[in-house]
């Protein structure tokens, strides 16, 4: 049973006047404790809205979300606002992209660490503040008790991330979402970020959902992996599974558009022709057509089904009308890597 | 910082003095960014603007004299002590003269103590003044904000309601506002603080809610309700702080607009009609019958009305400056 079921996520952005825009369509996904889901796709593509739509915090006009997501037996799109507060910081927490601005610039960190916990542990004074020091140096901020004291813009980029995430997991929540939470560092820091939550997960127990467009970020941390496009999934797999044999030629294209150092010199990049407002309505056919390589009009006739790969490959998905075959593609087999080919 | 050693390139100065300098350099950085809040930031800045500075320093030198006004008045400035020597029916004033440094008024008082002692009312009404808006137009700005972020339908419609009572008051202008409370009220110096002040709550108001609303877009409210915090403390913990700088700017900057607006009012009349008390607006007011004869009866009221506006509105800019977060560094 896992901790986190999301099944047929849906969310429809109705603005007085104008067609409802349906951001997010039957996104389904799972997460086990312990475990690192990916979340990936290019901007728009419906994977922030996913997340803001798990933790309610989507504005509720205008707004429309279907579907379910289990959390831990109770689904968490159904829950009355009150209930929702209350597991917001205490069993879900959320990382935002940009640390400097998620940091409120007026008031010292320590306090907003402190804050959390008195909300949902009552903690208060100097115990509070004992614990919002302990939390700082398990995220690695040298001298954390003199760090309590300062303001977000005295830290280093990777330092405010880091306090960001003391006060996420300050009441050891049983899921974390991080929305692109690398974007804003230095590639050092990224790392540095990366190694960090994921030691968290190893450590605690938490279930991590990480939403990224970064492949490498995905490579390095998570357990399985959800390419979203357009609003709906397009390929679900395991990390390896994906990496190795990718079926869906967007997620090929994603994968060579990464830069290798492998690569012989000379080599151009290859991305992704178009961009995603290239995109077509799903009910008219396979949204990726339009900048797909290998789309015929059988890809234009309906929206393509989300089909199971089948076999051993227990859990890989997409959804392709002409799924690429893993061996004799030498795209996909370049992004096995891995030094298999070279 | 680092431009400095930049700037002088080598030669004469030898390595080790390089890196002595750049250790100091370095040292007192750190220093710098120990130096704790934000506000102590804020103040470093503004102490190195030359703006800051001389505002300050007019503001400084006009509390002083107001303050101090009734210990060092050469003379008592209700006293027509020398009446005798001003005839303004037949244009007969006097100038400035070693016992009486800015000359007589017209009916013999001396000018100088006059205008020490009218420094003090004219503090008096502008400080007040300003308190008086400022606290009236952030309690209601303040509370609108906090109902739209607190939500619901009831705090959309309180929101609603105060700010079209206070549109209402933003449509009248603001000096008929302030001749129709000194109407009521009838003259005297609370009447011009009381009008004065009430004429600045709308702007204050409108600011502060203005500056809630922009702040509850800000990522960290996000982030902070994603962890869960209650709102009631995000609106009053995280929104209100952040929205104060522009609104303390303000009262600044209202301070010089409450001392030319007391002058104004004192100088139609409302003021205090006791002709003994000095009053800067009031002086403007006498010395205008008198403009052909003695024009420095007007100028000296009229200068200091004019430097001490200028003085607070320096100040104001500045903090408008120093507290700006695209500003720091």
């Amino acid at each position: 049973m896992p901790l986190l079921a999301v099944d047929n996520l849906s969310v429809t952005f109705t603005a007085q006047g104008k067609r409802p825009v349906r951001a997010v369509d039957g996104v389904s996904f799972s997460l086990a404790e312990g475990s690192v889901a990916g979340l990936v796709g290019e901007s728009g593509c419906g994977k922030s809205v996913s997340s803001l739509a798990l933790l309610g915090l989507l504005p509720r006009r205008g707004v429309r979300v279907g579907g379910t997501a289990t959390f831990d037996g109770t689904d968490l799109l159904r829950l009355p606002p009150k209930r929702m507060r209350e597991i917001r910081g205490s069993e879900l927490a959320m990382i935002f992209q940009d640390p400097l601005s998620s940091l409120n610039p007026v008031v010292p960190i320590g306090r907003q660490i402190t804050e959390t916990l008195a909300r949902h542990r009552r903690m208060r004074g100097s115990a509070a503040r004992k614990r919002a020091a302990e939390l700082l140096e398990r995220v690695g901020i040298p001298d954390p008790a003199a760090r309590l004291r300062d303001y977000p813009h005295q830290l280093s980029g990777g330092m405010r991330q880091r306090a960001l995430i003391a006060m996420a997991v300050a009441c050891a929540p049983r899921l974390l979402i991080a929305d692109e939470p690398t974007t804003a560092l230095d590639v050092t820091i990224q790392a540095q970020i990366l190694d960090l939550l994921g030691e968290l997960v190893r450590s605690e127990g938490t279930a991590l959902l990480l939403i990224t467009h970064d492949l490498g970020v995905v490579a390095g941390l998570c357990d399985t992996v959800t390419v979203l496009y357009a609003g709906r999934v397009i390929e679900s797999a395991p990390r390896h599974e994906l990496f190795a044999a990718p079926r869906h030629p967007y997620t090929v294209g994603l994968l060579d558009s990464v830069p290798r150092l492998d690569a012989e010199q000379g080599q151009p990049l290859r991305p992704v022709r178009g961009s995603v407002t290239d995109a077509i309505d799903w009910s008219d056919g396979c949204a990726f057509a339009p900048r797909c390589d290998h789309y015929t009009m059988a890809c234009l006739t309906g929206a393509p089904e989300l089909t199971s790969v089948g076999g051993d490959r227990d859990g890989h998905h997409h959804r392709c009308v002409h799924p690429i075959h893993p061996t004799p593609e030498p795209s996909a087999a370049r992004a096995a890597g891995e030094g298999s080919v070279r | 910082m680092v431009t400095e050693i930049n700037g002088k390139p080598g030669g004469t100065v030898g390595k080790a003095d390089k890196v002595d300098r750049l250790a100091e350099l370095s040292a007192r950085h750190d220093s710098d960014a120990e130096g704790g809040s934000l506000l102590r930031e804020a103040f470093g800045r503004l102490r190195r603007s030359p703006m800051a500075i001389t505002g300050a320093a007019i503001i400084g030198t006009f509390v002083i004299v107001a303050l101090l006004a009734p210990f060092v008045v050469p003379y008592d400035p209700a006293a027509q002590l020398w009446g005798r020597e001003v005839q303004p029916n037949h244009n007969v004033f006097v100038g400035p003269r070693a016992e009486n440094w800015f000359g007589l008024d017209h009916l013999g008082r001396d000018q100088f103590s006059r205008m020490l002692v009218g420094a003090q009312n004219s503090l008096l009404v502008g400080v007040i003044a300003t308190l008086l808006g400022f606290s009236a137009g952030a309690l209601l700005g303040g509370l609108a904000g906090a109902a739209v972020g607190l939500g619901g339908a009831w705090g959309r419609r309180l929101d609603t309601v105060i700010m079209r009572f206070v549109d209402m008051m933003l449509a009248i202008p603001s000096l008929l506002i302030a001749v129709s409370i000194a109407a009521i009220l009838g003259p005297s110096l609370t009447t011009v603080m009381v009008a004065v002040g009430v004429a600045q709550i709308p702007i204050f108001a409108r600011l502060l809610r203005g500056s809630m609303l922009a702040q509850s877009h800000a990522d960290y409210v996000l982030a902070a309700t994603a962890l869960g915090v209650r709102r009631r403390r995000i609106v009053l913990g995280h929104v209100l702080p952040n929205s104060l700088g522009p609104v303390i700017v303000q009262a600044t900057l209202t301070l010089a607009t409450a001392i030319i607006e007391a002058a104004a009012l004192s100088y139609l009349g409302f003021g205090n009609p006791d002709p003994a008390t000095p009053d800067w607006g009031a002086m403007l007011a006498d010395a205008q019958r008198f403009l052909v004869g003695a024009p420095s009866l007007a100028v000296y009221p009229a200068v200091a009305i004019i430097i001490t506006a200028l003085g607070f509105t320096l100040l104001g800019e500045a903090m408008r400056e120093s507290l700006d977060p695209k500003l720091r560094k």
